[in-house]
């Protein structure tokens, strides 16, 4: 490596914020980088959007975080707000697990659904959130799901999906399940009437939505390094008895294995899809 | 190999009693007639007291029965000219699904199955009716030739779940089961699934989005298998029993839910224990459930299937 490089790298992270950016950060709001283990401001974190400035990892977004990351500013309408699961099978501990992520993501549950610009152009957002339940799918996952579709056929939009999910919510069983069902069957119904449907999948999209509507839409974004796959690895690695490589079932390998389109960088992501609503605008009107 | 599950125990050990009993009396020609009829007797209500109080775990267990009748015993009883049809065209031919066209009562069907094997040899060439991309690339296949050819489709539900292995994931086992689902979503037949033994989460949904869900009065379904379930949420493989309960993986509790549409009701014990009388009970079923979706306009039927699911886990708002 030229030494002039190395210089650049080093300045990259070890530059000191000013006394300006000091009065700026209220001190101890930091973020480390659970990969590289390097400490950086929140406000600068944030600013890059959760990808560390250093090692390039892609962190977990939270799903209103991600909204204001791709919206034209005040064009999100948000949809079906309020629904809220009743613990339909009355599953043991599940009430208080759901009042501590409401209370932690400030959500009713692991989505947001809406309508709203990229770059002017109109768009429904299906969004999960991470930081709720894992985002795993139950029936107000599935539910806000399908009438996002719904709506979007009606009103003749393109669908962004930022899949994330553990998988299917066991507390909720066989609901949770058949949720995958109604999702597919509500992206077929979309796709039938000519729908345009993105999916973008970032860290982790696994089980059950997986093999529902995050694998049928129209074009398929990962996000670098991001965890794709339908079972999960430890269970494999018991079936099958050995250790499976390192970059199983990362974005990369999905890629590799044509299971996906392309990878995306979270700050080239709203340059990519401003481009692909666009490219299917232009031409729509010729009849 | 056990004759019975540990919860029917007092069961066989009065049928010994009374086999014993008899004998007795056979061989000392002693008058034991009214003993013998007060075990029997007891016995019928005994049967009666466990069989109609079973739990969740203990249906569990007779859905797993290593007796339990297969796809095949079933496709062989009821259906004639069964011709199997194999493979996906595109890698290989998954044994853990079968797939073929038989008649029903002269109707041309589609026949769907996840099969199991009956001992250790055929369990591993049928990869324990787990099924790899492939398999459901295969029923993918013979559900759009169904579609063109007008045959009502007929699947078996009898899985632990899909496959987890590395060729499984690198050939895209989401995506099959996936593209299944969405396309299952728009058949232009009718189709029904039964679940005969395990319908184990995405794994037998992938064959299973149908018109109609029956399942055999001892089966389960379920997103996650019980002791999955209990290691994950209380780290104990042995809470099993608690979580096949909480789940309400059994039929009796998913026709309340109203996610599958009829139970076949079980011989005393199982379906092991009288494989004809299952295979009747099954036949009226199908017969039942064919006759009605035939009887449906072809819109209303997919506008029908798409308003079954929708339903499930619907918000009132």
């Amino acid at each position: 490596m030229p030494l002039k490089r190395i210089f650049k790298n080093k300045r990259k992270y070890a530059a000191l914020p000013t006394e300006k950016a000091k009065q700026d950060i209220p001190e101890g709001l930091v973020e480390k980088c659970q990969q590289c283990s390097k400490i950086f401001y929140e406000k600068e974190w944030k600013n890059n959007l959760h990808v560390c400035p250093s090692c390039g990892t892609h962190h977990k977004m939270t799903a209103r975080e991600r909204i204001a990351s791709l919206i034209d500013e005040g064009s999100f309408q948000e949809w079906d707000a309020e629904l809220k699961t009743t613990n339909p099978l009355n599953f043991p501990e599940y009430e208080q697990k759901l009042i501590q992520d409401q209370e932690k993501t400030g959500l009713n549950d692991a989505i947001v659904t809406g309508r709203g610009k990229i770059n002017k152009n109109d768009v429904v957002l299906v969004v999960m959130d991470p930081f709720f339940r894992m985002a795993s799918m139950g029936g107000v996952v599935g539910e806000k799901i399908a009438r996002a579709l719904e709506r979007a056929k009606d009103s003749q939009l393109p669908v962004i999906i930022f899949t994330a999910s553990g998988g299917a919510r066991m507390q909720e069983g066989m609901i949770s399940l058949m949720q995958m069902a109604k999702t597919a069957m509500a992206v077929d119904r979309f796709d039938q009437a000519g729908g345009c449907l993105i999916v973008v999948m970032t860290n982790p999209t696994t089980g059950g939505v997986t093999a529902s509507f995050a694998s049928i839409g129209d074009y398929h974004f990962a996000e670098p390094n991001a965890l794709i796959g339908f079972a999960g690895r430890r269970i494999i690695e018991q079936t099958i008895r050995e250790k499976l490589p390192d970059d199983f079932q990362t974005a990369e390998f999905q890629l590799e294995q044509g299971q996906i389109d392309r990878i995306v960088k979270r700050s080239e992501l709203k340059q990519l899809l401003t481009t692909v609503l666009d490219l299917h605008t232009v031409g729509g009107d010729h009849s | 190999m056990k004759q019975f599950l540990d919860f029917e125990k007092p069961i066989f050990e009065l049928k010994d009693k009374i086999t014993e009993l008899k004998q007795m009396a056979e061989d000392s020609e002693l008058d034991l007639a009214e003993d013998i009829h007060r075990l029997e007797t007891r016995l019928v209500n005994l049967e009666e007291n466990i069989y109609q109080h079973l739990s969740a775990w203990d249906r569990v267990q007779i859905a797993r029965h290593p007796e339990r009748p297969t796809a095949l015993d079933y496709i062989d009883h009821l259906f004639t000219d069964f011709i199997e049809l194999h493979g996906d065209r595109l890698f290989r031919d998954d044994p853990a699904i079968i797939t073929g066209i038989a008649s029903y009562k002269g109707q041309p069907v589609t026949v769907i199955a996840q099969q199991r094997g009956k001992n250790t040899k055929e369990n591993i060439y049928r990869n324990f009716a787990s099924a790899h991309p492939e398999g459901y690339r295969k029923a993918l296949r013979q559900m759009k030739l169904a579609e063109k050819f007008n045959r009502p489709i007929i699947s078996f539900i009898d899985t632990k779940g899909a496959h987890p292995g590395k060729g499984a994931e690198e050939r895209g086992q989401g995506e099959a089961i996936a593209r299944n689902l969405k396309e299952m979503a728009q058949l232009r037949v009718p189709s029904l699934s039964i679940v005969i033994g395990e319908g184990g989460s995405g794994g037998a949904l992938g064959i299973g989005l149908t018109d109609q869900i029956y399942m055999l009065e001892n089966s389960i379904y379920s997103v996650i298998s019980p002791e999955g379930a209990a290691s994950i949420l209380w780290k104990d493989a042995t809470k099993a029993k608690e979580a096949a309960q909480s789940l309400k993986l059994n039929a009796k509790d998913l026709k309340q839910l109203d996610i599958i549409d009829d139970i076949i009701p079980e011989p005393k014990g199982g379906a092991h224990r009288d494989f004809q009388m299952q295979a009747a009970y099954l036949d009226v079923h199908i017969k039942k459930s064919i006759k009605y979706l035939q009887s449906l306009p072809l819109e209303q039927l997919i506008e029908r299937r798409w308003q079954k699911y929708k339903k499930i886990g619907e918000i009132q708002n």
